[in-house]
């Protein structure tokens, strides 16, 4: 049985190093798609805080909106949550709205 | 990842305990106009709450424990409070309610169970990348504020993150892997980015270190057969050497980018000479016990 694919966004509120205007265009993306997702406040605040949901929210066929991969990788990996293989880490410090929606949203034209 | 890694730290009693809201769609329930949902979602996300959009045409990650408030337009009457297995479930009809009403419904579950509200404070932290991490143990004899710790199997790991000073990337510039991260800092390769040769030769970075401790704790900390030494016991006269260092601090400072609030809460010269045998002491236990393995 194949795992189904789920999205993660972190709206990284606790620090202005994501594009406020890349944020607010990809959360806004999400919600009107109709695509069920998980979101969170900060990445970085649950790990810190050794949220066990993070363990939740890790998983093999995830898509995760975030910041850089190997930053997401190792916060994850710093409270006992590994993400699988099939992870993929989306950058919303360095990539635009534009390239990133079509990496999401199936209905979104690259 | 190798299987080598340690064993990342984790408390036997987990600090933040499951929170999470979800905005239903799901079966028994009708869809949210795309106003309103898009409204609620960022309202939630503003006010710190971790969320999950229910729709039934995808899957969202599981709750199997924890606390989960559900939020949405019922078919039928659901109880307010209900247990699903470890996890307890708080419904609540939100149809026609304004948006910072419904917020104010998971605010009072929140407050009612005495959860820490987020964001009191910006996430600084280090992030170890064991991909790159040699366990040098450079970062634990540099850090004056006990941030770093060992494990049972004497890998190097981040033990108390909550006395790390804010915007402070030092120790990062002391690890010659580039193997700490800061995601919430300005540039690459510290906050995550990818690291590059260019990084790694970046001979500045060895310069300033060396210069920040006089020039003693590198060449101990590579030098294992020499067996490690305080990084201020090789001066003759150690007074003399910390006030030349706290000068030399200041001006690294802005060079490493370094908050002066840092070195406001510096210990005492006394207690860095301390902590600084104690750290030493640690890194060579655990440098040795590799060495023997």
């Amino acid at each position: 049985m194949s795992i189904p694919l789920r999205i993660l966004y972190c709206n990284c509120s606790y620090a202005n190093v994501v594009p406020k205007a890349t944020k607010e265009a990809v959360l806004r993306a999400l919600t009107e798609s109709g695509m069920p997702f998980d979101a969170v406040p900060d990445l970085c605040e649950m790990s810190a805080q050794r949220d066990p949901s993070l363990h939740d929210l890790a998983g093999e066929n995830v898509k995760i909106v975030a910041c850089y991969p190997r930053a997401v990788k190792w916060l994850f990996h710093a409270v006992g949550a590994k993400l699988g293989d099939g992870a993929e880490v989306i950058n919303m410090r360095t990539d635009s709205p534009d390239s990133i929606l079509p990496k999401l949203l199936p209905e979104v034209p690259a | 990842m190798s299987a080598t890694l340690p064993i990342p730290l984790v408390d036997a009693k987990p600090k933040a305990p499951r929170f999470r809201v979800a905005v239903y769609e799901g079966a028994g329930a009708e869809p949210l106009s795309s106003e309103v949902r898009t409204e609620l979602v960022c309202a939630l996300i503003a006010k710190g709450f971790s969320t999950s959009v229910v729709r039934p045409n995808g899957a969202v990650s599981p709750t199997n424990t924890g606390t989960l408030v559900v939020l949405g337009q019922f078919a039928e009457a659901k109880p307010e409070r209900a247990e699903d297995g470890d996890a307890v479930v708080h419904f609540r009809e939100i149809r026609n309610r304004p948006t910072a009403e419904v917020v104010a419904l998971a605010e009072g579950i929140r407050a009612e169970l005495n959860l820490p509200k987020p964001g009191g404070w910006k996430p600084w932290f280090p992030v170890i990348d064991y991909d790159r991490c040699t366990n040098c143990m450079q970062c634990l004899s540099f850090c004056l504020f006990d941030v770093y710790g060992i494990d049972a199997d004497k890998k190097i790991q981040v033990q108390n993150n909550n006395k790390c000073k804010t915007d402070c990337p030092a120790c990062s510039r002391v690890c010659p892997e580039v193997a700490i991260l800061f995601p919430k800092y300005k540039h690459g390769p510290i906050n995550g980015d990818v690291v590059s040769t260019d990084d790694i030769r970046r001979e500045n970075m060895k310069i300033d270190i060396s210069a920040l401790l006089g020039g003693d704790i590198y060449e101990a900390l590579r030098d294992r057969s020499a067996k490690f030494k305080s990084r201020f016991n090789k001066e003759r006269d150690a007074d003399k050497a910390l006030e030349e260092r706290t000068k030399c601090l200041v001006k690294l400072g802005e060079k490493l980018d370094i908050p002066p609030e840092v070195f406001a809460s510096l210990p005492s010269m006394d207690q860095i000479r301390t902590k600084a045998t104690e750290a030493a002491a640690k890194a060579q236990a655990a440098l040795d016990m590799q060495d023997r393995k």
